[in-house]
C-alpha cells in the first residue's frame, strides 16, 4: 500500500470535509442534489482511501474484507428498498452508526490508552453510540408496525430516565479511576447496558405521531457519536462530519416540531395523544354529528368538472401504496384541462420529506409538489381536495378547538376549498388519537375504503368518461 | 314611507329602476311604491304587473314626484325634472357628480337629499348593491351578442359536409367585470378567448373561466385601486402596442373595456391596429361614452372603418332592458335596507356605504366622502368565510424558539471553551487538554457551519437529506480502520473490522439509496 505523509493525510481530510459540506449544500435544490450526492461519496472515497494509506496500519485483509461484505450488504439493502420503506431503512442505518461507534470504542478502549480526556471521551462515545443503536432499532421496529404505534407510558417514566443518567454519570467516574484494568471493561459493559435501555425507553414513550421527530433526532445522535469518536480518536475528519449531521439532524427536529408547534422537550418526554380530558369532551358532541359519504361516482363527477384540484396526501397514502395510482389519477385529471397539485405538509407521513420521495417515486412533477406555506392561501379558490390518508395535519380543530391535543399546530386549510373527499379506511381517528371536526365540516365528503382500490377505480371511472367523450 | 318609481326621459334608455320582482322587495321592507303609468314599457312591464306586484300606479310623473318620498331613477333626473323635486325628499339614481356639478347644484337648492347609486363603495359587503358591477356584467353579455350579430362567421368552430370553419378568435381588453362577463359569453358561444389586463392579479380569473391570459414582458403592476388598472408608464404601452398589433392580425372580435376613473378612456387599438385587422372583423368598445379605446370609434354609432366594423354602443345594458332593470331594481331594494328599511329609514354618516353615497344631504354638497382606500379588484365569486380569528395567531411562527436554543448552546460552548483556555492563569496546559480543546473549536465550527448549510436544503429533499446524512455519517468506518494495528486476530482488530463493516453498509446503502431517490425527482 502506498503510504501517505502526516500532512498530505491532513489535506485529504480538509478535502473531504469540504466536499461532505458541498455534499448538503447541494440539496438546496432538486438540480443540484445529483452531483451532491456525488460529492459526498467522492468525501468519502478520499477519506477512506487516505486512512487505508496510513503507514502504521498492519491488518488490511480483514479490514478489506469488512469493506467488501458491508458494501455489498449496504448495495442489497438500498436497492431492494421500497420508497415506503424508506423510515425504516433510515432508522436502521442509524442503529449502524450507533453500532459500530460502540465497536470503535471498545476496540480504541481494548488497544490501550491513557489519561483522564481519553477516558472520558471513550465512555461518552460509547454512551451515545449505545442510545443511538437501541433508539434506532426500536424506531425501526415501530415504523415497520412489528411493535405499537401507540407510546408506552411507564409510571415514573421521567424518574427512572434520571436513574439512568446518573447511574450512568457515577460509572463514568469508575470508569476513569479503573484505567486498563479489567473492572473497566466490566463498568463498560454495565453501562452499555443501562444506555441500551434507556434509548429503548426513549423511544418505545414516544408516539407514532411523532415518528418524524424521532428519525430525525437519532439522525441527529447518530451524527454527534461519529464526533464523540473522533475526540476520541483525535480524529478532525470525524469531528467534522460528526458536527455536521448532528446539526442537520437537530434542525430537522426543530423543523418537526415546528410543523407540529410542539417543543422539543414535550415530543421527548411527553407521551402525546393521551391526553383523555379532550377525547372526553369530543365524544359528547359525537353523537348529533353525521357524516357525508360519497362514491367513486361521485368523486369521478367531482374531479370532471373541477378547474382547481390539490391532493392532500398523508401516511394513509404510504401504506397503501396508491401513488402511482394518484399519478394515473393526476394525469387523466390534467388531460381534462384541469390543474392539479400536491400539498404536502412537513410531517406529512413518517419521515420529513416523505411524501416527496413517494411522488417523486411516482413521476409526479416536484414543481406541482408544494410545501404548506406555499399552497395554504390556494385553497379557497380550489374545486375539489382529496385527502389521501391524512387526518391530523387536515384538522381544523388545531386552529378552534383549545382543548385539542394539537391545538395551534398549523394544519392545511383544505376546509376552505369547495368541496373535500377525504379518503378513509376507516372511521377511526389519526395517529394521534384526535377526533377531526373535518370529517363533519360542510364542505366535506367521506369517501370510505382502501387509499390504492378508491384511487384506482377513479382511475378507472377517469379513463372511462375520457374513453366516452373522445 | 313612500317609493317613487318614475319612467326614463333620457332619449333611447329603455331601463326603469324599479321592477315587479324588486318591488315585492320594497313591499317587504315595509315600503310603499307609487310608479309612473308607462315607467315599465320599454322594459316589457306593464302597469299592470306592478299593480300585482302591490304598486300604486299614478298617472304622470309629477305625481309621482309629488307622492313619493324617496324616489329612485336609473339615470340622474334632468334640469326639467328638478323643480318636480321636493324639500327633504331623497332621490337615489346615478349621478356621477364630478360630470353632473350644475345640476346637482339645482337640486341643492331645493334642499333635495341626493344618493348616487355609482358612488357606492366597491366593497365586499356593498357588492349586492353595486350597479356598476351589474350592469357591466349585462353589457359585456351583450357586447358579445352585438359583436356576432355582426360578424359574418360562426363563434364556434364547426366540421360540416362542405368544410370546417375555425372558431372565432376573441380578444378582450380590460378583464374587469364587463369583460370577465364578455369572456364567459364568448367561451360559451364556443370562440377561442384571449383576455389582457395590466393586473396580474385577474389572471386566475381569466383562467377560472377558461380564457387564455396574454402578458406584456414588462414588469410593472397596473393595480390602481377600487378594482381599475391605474395609468401605465410609456415603456410599458409601447410594449402593449406591440402585443396588440400582433393580436390583431389574428384575432376576428375585439372587445375593449378599459376605463381610467375620472380621465378620459386609454386610447388602446389605434387605426394602425385597425388597418392589420382582417376585413369582416368586428370591435366592440365598451368605454365609447368616455371616448373610447379605439381610435376609430364614434360614440353610440356602428361604423366600418378599413373593412372593420367598430360598434360604439353605450347603451348595452339598456339593450337588454328587462333583466337590467331587475338587476337595477334589486340593487336598490339592498341600497334602502342598509338604509334601515321603510321604518328605520335614516341617512347615517358613520355608515361607510350610505356615506360614500351620499352626495347632497337636505341639499348640502357632501361629495365626495373623504377617500378611503378601495381595496383591489372586486372579486365576482363571493369571498369566502373569514378566517377564525385564532388561526390569525396561529399563522406567525412560534418564536425561534429552536434557534435560540441553539444560539444559547454555541455562546455557552464558546464561553466554556474560553474559560478552559483562559481560566487556567498562567500555569501550562496539560498537553492533554489542549488537545481537547483544539478539538472543541473544530466542533463548534463544523456545528455552525453544518447549521447554515442545512438550512438552505429544500423540504421537499429531507428525506435525501437522511439518508445522505446517514451516509456520511459512516465516516465512523475511519475509526474502525485505525484499529487494524498489529495482529489481524488481537481483539481491537477484530471489533474494529466489526465496526468497519457496519459503516461501510451506511456509505453504500445510503449513498445509493440517495442516489436512486434522487433519480426520481423530475420535471
Amino acid at each position: 500500500m502506498l503510504t501517505l505523509e502526516p500532512s498530505l493525510l491532513t489535506i485529504a481530510y480538509l478535502v473531504a470535509a469540504v466536499l461532505f459540506i458541498l455534499s448538503l449544500r447541494g440539496l438546496s435544490s432538486q438540480e443540484s442534489a445529483g452531483s451532491g450526492n456525488f460529492m459526498g461519496m467522492l468525501g468519502m472515497a478520499i477519506a477512506v482511501g487516505a486512512t487505508l494509506s496510513n503507514s502504521s496500519l498492519s491488518a488490511y485483509g480483514i479490514t478489506i474484507a469488512a469493506v467488501v461484505v458491508g458494501g455489498a450488504i449496504g448495495l442489497f439493502l438500498a436497492a431492494r428498498v421500497a420508497m415506503t420503506a424508506m423510515p425504516e431503512l433510515v432508522a436502521l442505518l442509524h442503529s449502524f452508526v450507533g453500532l459500530a461507534a460502540v465497536l470503535v470504542g471498545v476496540a480504541a478502549h481494548l488497544s490501550g490508552h491513557s489519561g483522564t480526556v481519553v477516558s472520558i471521551e471513550i465512555f461518552v462515545d460509547i454512551a451515545i453510540g449505545s442510545i443511538t443503536l437501541t433508539g434506532s432499532i426500536i424506531a425501526f421496529f415501530k415504523l415497520k408496525g412489528s411493535l405499537s404505534g401507540n407510546p408506552m407510558l411507564l409510571p415514573g417514566r421521567h424518574v427512572l430516565n434520571l436513574a439512568a443518567v446518573a447511574a450512568t454519570v457515577v460509572l463514568g467516574v469508575l470508569f476513569v479511576k479503573a484505567g486498563q484494568s479489567d473492572t473497566a471493561l466490566v463498568y463498560l459493559g454495565i453501562m452499555i447496558a443501562i444506555t441500551g435501555v434507556l434509548g429503548m425507553h426513549l423511544v418505545l414513550a414516544i408516539g407514532g405521531a411523532d415518528m418524524p421527530v424521532v428519525v430525525s433526532m437519532l439522525n441527529s445522535y447518530s451524527g454527534w457519536t461519529a464526533s464523540a469518536a473522533g475526540f476520541m480518536l483525535g480524529n478532525d475528519l470525524l469531528i467534522i462530519t460528526g458536527a455536521l449531521v448532528g446539526s442537520s439532524g437537530a434542525i430537522l427536529s426543530y423543523i418537526m416540531c415546528r410543523a407540529m408547534n410542539r417543543s422539543i422537550v414535550n415530543v421527548i418526554f411527553g407521551g402525546f395523544g393521551a391526553k383523555p380530558k379532550a377525547k372526553a369532551k369530543s365524544e359528547g358532541d359525537e353523537e348529533q354529528r353525521e357524516v357525508d359519504e360519497i362514491d367513486i361516482d361521485g368523486t369521478v363527477e367531482a374531479l370532471l368538472h373541477a378547474k382547481n384540484v390539490i391532493v392532500v396526501p398523508g401516511y394513509g397514502m404510504a401504506v397503501g401504496r396508491a401513488q402511482h395510482a394518484v399519478r394515473e389519477m393526476t394525469e387523466l385529471v390534467e388531460a381534462r384541462g384541469g390543474r392539479v397539485r400536491f400539498a404536502i405538509h412537513p410531517v406529512a407521513g413518517r419521515l420529513p420529506g416523505h411524501m416527496n420521495v413517494l411522488l417523486a417515486e411516482a413521476k409526479v412533477p416536484y414543481p406541482i409538489v408544494l410545501e404548506m406555506d406555499e399552497i395554504n392561501d390556494d385553497f379557497p379558490e380550489t374545486d375539489v381536495v382529496l385527502v389521501i390518508g391524512a387526518n391530523d395535519i387536515v384538522n381544523p380543530g388545531a386552529q378552534t378547538d383549545e382543548t385539542s391535543p394539537i391545538w395551534g399546530m398549523p394544519v392545511l386549510e383544505v376546509w376552505n376549498s369547495k368541496l373535500v373527499v377525504v379518503m378513509k379506511r376507516s372511521r377511526a381517528t389519526g395517529y394521534a388519537g384526535v377526533d377531526n371536526p373535518l370529517f363533519y365540516h360542510d364542505a366535506t365528503q367521506m369517501l370510505f375504503g382502501d387509499a390504492l382500490a378508491s384511487v384506482t377505480e377513479i382511475v378507472t371511472g377517469l379513463r372511462a368518461e375520457a374513453k366516452a367523450a373522445a | 314611507m313612500k317609493i317613487g318609481i318614475i319612467k326614463e326621459t333620457f332619449e333611447g334608455e329603455c331601463r326603469v329602476a324599479g321592477t315587479p320582482k324588486s318591488i315585492a322587495r320594497l313591499k317587504k321592507q315595509g315600503f310603499d311604491v307609487v310608479v309612473e303609468s308607462g315607467a315599465g314599457a320599454n322594459a316589457d312591464f306593464t302597469d299592470d304587473a306592478y299593480r300585482e306586484a302591490g304598486a300604486e300606479v299614478l298617472g304622470s310623473a309629477k305625481d309621482v314626484w309629488e307622492a313619493a318620498d324617496v324616489l329612485t331613477k336609473v339615470r340622474i333626473a334632468t334640469l326639467d325634472e328638478v323643480p318636480l323635486s321636493h324639500e327633504d325628499q331623497v332621490v337615489i339614481s346615478m349621478v356621477s357628480p364630478a360630470q353632473n356639478k350644475e345640476l346637482i347644484d339645482t337640486f341643492a337648492e331645493r334642499k333635495v337629499t341626493l344618493l348616487a347609486l355609482d358612488c357606492v363603495p366597491r366593497i365586499s359587503r356593498a357588492q349586492s348593491m353595486d350597479v356598476l358591477s351589474s350592469m357591466a356584467n349585462i353589457a359585456g353579455y351583450r357586447a358579445v351578442l352585438e359583436a356576432a350579430n355582426v360578424y359574418g362567421s360562426f363563434f364556434t368552430g364547426q366540421t360540416t359536409a362542405a368544410g370546417s370553419v375555425p372558431p372565432a378568435k376573441v380578444l378582450i381588453i380590460g378583464a374587469g367585470v364587463a369583460g370577465l362577463a364578455a369572456l364567459g359569453a364568448a367561451r360559451g358561444l364556443g370562440a377561442i378567448v384571449r383576455a389582457f389586463d395590466t393586473r396580474a392579479a385577474v389572471r386566475e380569473q381569466v383562467e377560472s373561466l377558461g380564457g387564455e391570459f396574454l402578458e406584456v414582458e414588462f414588469e410593472e403592476s397596473g393595480e390602481g385601486g377600487g378594482g381599475y388598472a391605474k395609468l401605465m408608464s410609456p415603456e410599458f404601452i409601447e410594449a402593449e402596442m406591440a402585443l396588440f398589433m400582433e393580436q390583431a392580425k389574428e384575432v376576428d372580435i375585439v372587445i375593449t373595456t378599459a376605463l381610467i376613473p375620472g380621465r378620459k378612456a386609454p386610447t388602446l387599438w389605434t387605426e394602425d391596429h385597425v388597418k392589420a385587422m382582417k376585413p369582416g372583423s368586428v370591435i366592440v368598445d365598451m368605454a365609447a361614452e368616455s371616448g373610447g379605446n379605439c381610435e376609430c370609434t364614434e360614440h353610440g354609432k356602428a361604423v366600418v372603418a378599413h373593412g372593420v366594423t367598430i360598434l360604439g354602443y353605450s347603451d348595452l345594458p339598456s339593450r337588454m332592458a328587462r333583466v337590467a332593470s331587475d338587476l337595477f331594481g334589486t340593487n336598490i331594494s339592498h341600497l334602502t335596507k342598509e338604509l334601515g328599511k321603510a321604518e328605520g329609514f335614516a341617512i347615517d354618516h358613520e355608515n361607510e356605504i350610505t356615506r360614500g353615497a351620499l352626495v347632497l344631504d337636505k341639499g348640502e354638497m357632501l361629495w365626495p366622502a373623504s377617500k378611503k382606500e378601495a381595496p383591489p379588484a372586486p372579486k365576482p365569486t363571493p369571498k369566502p368565510e373569514p378566517v377564525p380569528e385564532v388561526a390569525k395567531a396561529v399563522e406567525a411562527p412560534p418564536s425561534g424558539a429552536g434557534k435560540a436554543i441553539f444560539n444559547v448552546l454555541a455562546l455557552a460552548m464558546a464561553a466554556g471553551w474560553i474559560g478552559l483556555r483562559f481560566g487556567m492563569g498562567n500555569e501550562q496546559l496539560s498537553p492533554e487538554l489542549a488537545i481537547f480543546l483544539q478539538h472543541l473549536t473544530v466542533f463548534v465550527l463544523a456545528c455552525f457551519v453544518g447549521w447554515q448549510v442545512v438550512w438552505s436544503v429544500t423540504a421537499a429533499l429531507h428525506t435525501p437529506l437522511m439518508s445522505v446524512t446517514n451516509a456520511i455519517s459512516g465516516i465512523i468506518i475511519v475509526g474502525g480502520i485505525l484499529q487494524a494495528i498489529g495482529d489481524t486476530t488481537s481483539a481491537p482488530v477484530l471489533v474494529g473490522a466489526a465496526a468497519t463493516l457496519f459503516a461501510t453498509i451506511n456509505i453504500f446503502g445510503g449513498f445509493f439509496v440517495t442516489k436512486r431517490m434522487l433519480q426520481m425527482f423530475q420535471k
